[in-house]
C-alpha cells in the first residue's frame, strides 16, 4: 500500500470512529445518569469544546504536513471540519432546544444582547456554507479556485470559536487563552515564507542552548 | 449633679416605616412563626432528623426547629448540592470544590468581628452559636448564571448574632471575608480573583428576619465545599452573596468592597438581588435551570421572596443600584 492508501483505506476510517467518541461518551454518560448535577450544561460545554478542538485541528493539518512531511494528511481534514460541524450543530441544538425551548424571540434577543452569542452565532453560521460545500461534487461544482476561496472563512471561524469561549468565561480564563495561544501559533504557518524565516530567527535567539547566532554575539 | 441621658436609638433598632406601616401584618407574619415554632415542638420526634444527609465526618444534628420561612418545593439531591458547587477557593470547575476540600480542617475555626460596634474581639465558633437555636430553614438559591436549588440549611438569623456585638449608629454595613489561607485553600494559588473573597449588606438587609448565618445542611453540619463551618446565605440575591468560610465580620460606615463587584463592576452590581428584568451581560436573568429539571423556569423577582424584602428597596431604581 502506498501512503495515501494508508490514509485513506485504514487512519481514515479509524478516524472517522473514533470522532464519534466524544457523542458516545455523552450518550453513554446521559443513559448511567453520570452527566453531573447539570447535565445540560455538561451537555452544551462538551459538544461546544469539541466542535473548537476539531476546528483548530483541521487548521493544524497543513503546519502538520510541513513539519512532518506527509502530506496526505490533507485528506483527512475535510472529514474533521465536517465533524466540528457536527458538534457545533449539536451544541447550538442543546442552546436553541433545552436551553431556549426553540423560543426564537428569546434566541435572537441573546444573540443581539450578548457579545459572545453573538461571536458564536456568526461562526454556526459561516460553518454551515464550509459543511454544505464539503462533498466532493460540490468541490467540482465549485471549482477548486473558488471553492477555496470560499473555505479561508474557516480562519475567522477559527478566531471566532476561541473569542466565544474567551468572552463566555467569568473569571478564570486560562484555559480559553491556551486555546488562542494555539490558534494564533497554527496561523503562523500562515505568514509569507520570508516572514515566517525571520521569525524563526528570533525564537532562536531567545531559546538558551541553541547556537548563538551573530546577534548574540555582539552583545 | 451629672443626669446621664440616654443613648441615642440604633438604627439597626429603629423600626423602619414600611415596617410600622404594615404592623398587623407583621403581627399577623409573628403569630405565624409563632405556630411554626409551637408546631415544631409538638412534632418534636417528627421533626428529629432521620432522613440527614451528611458529607464524611460532618455530624447530624439532632434536632432542628422548622422555620416558617422555609418553602415546601423539593429538595435538591444532596449529592447535586455537593458536586455542583461555585468556590473558587478550591478551584474554578464546578467539581473542584468537593475533589478539593477534603481535607480542609475546620475545627479550631474563629471570627474577628471588627469595625463600628461595641463589642470587638476574637469569637471561637462556639462562642457564636452559643446563644442561638438552630432552624431548619428551606430557601431557594438562586444562581448568577441561571440555575437554581432548593437547599435546607441550618443555621439562624444573621441579625440576632449580629446585635450581640452591638453595631454602632456609624454601622450602615457589615462586611464579610472568608479565609485567606491558600496551604489549605490550594484554589487561591491561581489570582482568578482578589483574595480574599469579601462580600457586603446594608445593615437593613443584614438585620432582616431571612437572611441566615449557616452552619449545616441537610440535617448536618456543613460539607466543606458548601462553606464549612460557617457561611452566609441570603435567599433574595444571587448566590455569590452568600459567602462562605467566613472568618472576619466589619461593621463599616462605607460600601464595602464585594469581590465580584470588584471583578466587572457593569455585570456584578453591589445589590446583586435576583431579578428578572435586570439583563446580565453573559445570562438573561429572565429563566433559570432548577437543577435536576431540563428545561428552565420563569425567574421570580427577589427570587419568590419579594413580599418580605420589596419593602428595604422602596424607592430605589433597581436597575441602576442592580
Amino acid at each position: 500500500m502506498t501512503r495515501a492508501q494508508i490514509i485513506t483505506r485504514l487512519v481514515k476510517p479509524a478516524l472517522f470512529i473514533a470522532l464519534l467518541a466524544p457523542l458516545a461518551l455523552l450518550v453513554g454518560q446521559g443513559g448511567s445518569d453520570n452527566l453531573g448535577a447539570n447535565p445540560v450544561e455538561t451537555i452544551t460545554h462538551q459538544t461546544g469544546i469539541w466542535a473548537l478542538r476539531l476546528l483548530l485541528l483541521t487548521l493544524a493539518i497543513t503546519p502538520l504536513c510541513k513539519l512532518t512531511g506527509i502530506n496526505e494528511l490533507v485528506r483527512l481534514r475535510r472529514m474533521i471540519g465536517v465533524y466540528s460541524f457536527f458538534y457545533a450543530l449539536l451544541h447550538f441544538m442543546t442552546y436553541a432546544v433545552l436551553d431556549h425551548s426553540f423560543d426564537m424571540t428569546a434566541i435572537l434577543e441573546d444573540v443581539v444582547k450578548r457579545p459572545y452569542v453573538t461571536v458564536g452565532f456568526s461562526v454556526f453560521l459561516m460553518l454551515i456554507p464550509l459543511a454544505v460545500t464539503s462533498t466532493n461534487g460540490m468541490v467540482k461544482r465549485l471549482g477548486g479556485k473558488r471553492w477555496k476561496r470560499l473555505h479561508k472563512l474557516v480562519y475567522l471561524c477559527g478566531l471566532g470559536g476561541v473569542v466565544h469561549y474567551l468572552w463566555l468565561v467569568k473569571a478564570d480564563t486560562f484555559s480559553p487563552l491556551n486555546y488562542l495561544a494555539l490558534f494564533l501559533i497554527l496561523m503562523l504557518f500562515r505568514l509569507p515564507d520570508r516572514t515566517q524565516d525571520k521569525i524563526k530567527a528570533v525564537v532562536r535567539n531567545v531559546i538558551p542552548g541553541k547556537r548563538a547566532t551573530p546577534m548574540l554575539k555582539e552583545e | 449633679m451629672l443626669i446621664k441621658k440616654p443613648e441615642d436609638y440604633k438604627p439597626s433598632e429603629i423600626t423602619d416605616q414600611e415596617t410600622y406601616l404594615n404592623r398587623r401584618q407583621f403581627i399577623r407574619d409573628s403569630g405565624l412563626l409563632g405556630l411554626g415554632v409551637a408546631s415544631t415542638v409538638i412534632n418534636l420526634p417528627w421533626s428529629k432528623h432521620a432522613w440527614a444527609e451528611s458529607a464524611p465526618g460532618k455530624k447530624p444534628y439532632p434536632s432542628l426547629v422548622k422555620s416558617p420561612f422555609s418553602t415546601d418545593e423539593k429538595l435538591t439531591d444532596f449529592d447535586d448540592a455537593t458536586s455542583y458547587c461555585n468556590f473558587y477557593e478550591f478551584g474554578t470547575r464546578k467539581s473542584d470544590p468537593k475533589d478539593n476540600s477534603q481535607n480542609f480542617v475546620t475545627s479550631p475555626w474563629s471570627v474577628t468581628i471588627d469595625g463600628a460596634c461595641e463589642k470587638p474581639g476574637t469569637y471561637t465558633l462556639e462562642d457564636i452559636l452559643q446563644p442561638h437555636t438552630l432552624e431548619e430553614r428551606i430557601y431557594r438559591l438562586r444562581c448568577v448564571e441561571a440555575w437554581s436549588m432548593v437547599i435546607p440549611w441550618v443555621g439562624f438569623s444573621l441579625g440576632d448574632a449580629l446585635k450581640r456585638f452591638q453595631p454602632t449608629s456609624k454601622a450602615k454595613y457589615v462586611s464579610f471575608y472568608t479565609l485567606h489561607d491558600a496551604e489549605r485553600m490550594p484554589g487561591q494559588k491561581r489570582r482568578v480573583l482578589e483574595w480574599p473573597y469579601r462580600e457586603g449588606l446594608r445593615i437593613d438587609e443584614a438585620m432582616h428576619p431571612l437572611a441566615t448565618l449557616a452552619v449545616g445542611m441537610y440535617g448536618a453540619e456543613l460539607p466543606n465545599q458548601n462553606g464549612a463551618p460557617l457561611r452566609l446565605v441570603v435567599p433574595w440575591k444571587y448566590g455569590f452573596k452568600s459567602i462562605k468560610s467566613i472568618v472576619r465580620i466589619s461593621f463599616t460606615e462605607e460600601q464595602p468592597v464585594s469581590t465580584w463587584n470588584q471583578v466587572q463592576p457593569s455585570e456584578y452590581g453591589f445589590y446583586s438581588n435576583v431579578n428578572p428584568n435586570v439583563d446580565h451581560l453573559r445570562w438573561s436573568q429572565k429563566k433559570e435551570r432548577r437543577i435536576g429539571n431540563w428545561l428552565k423556569q420563569e425567574t421570580m423577582m427577589f427570587n419568590g421572596y419579594a413580599d418580605q424584602v420589596a419593602p428595604l428597596y422602596s424607592g430605589m431604581d433597581l436597575k441602576k443600584f442592580f
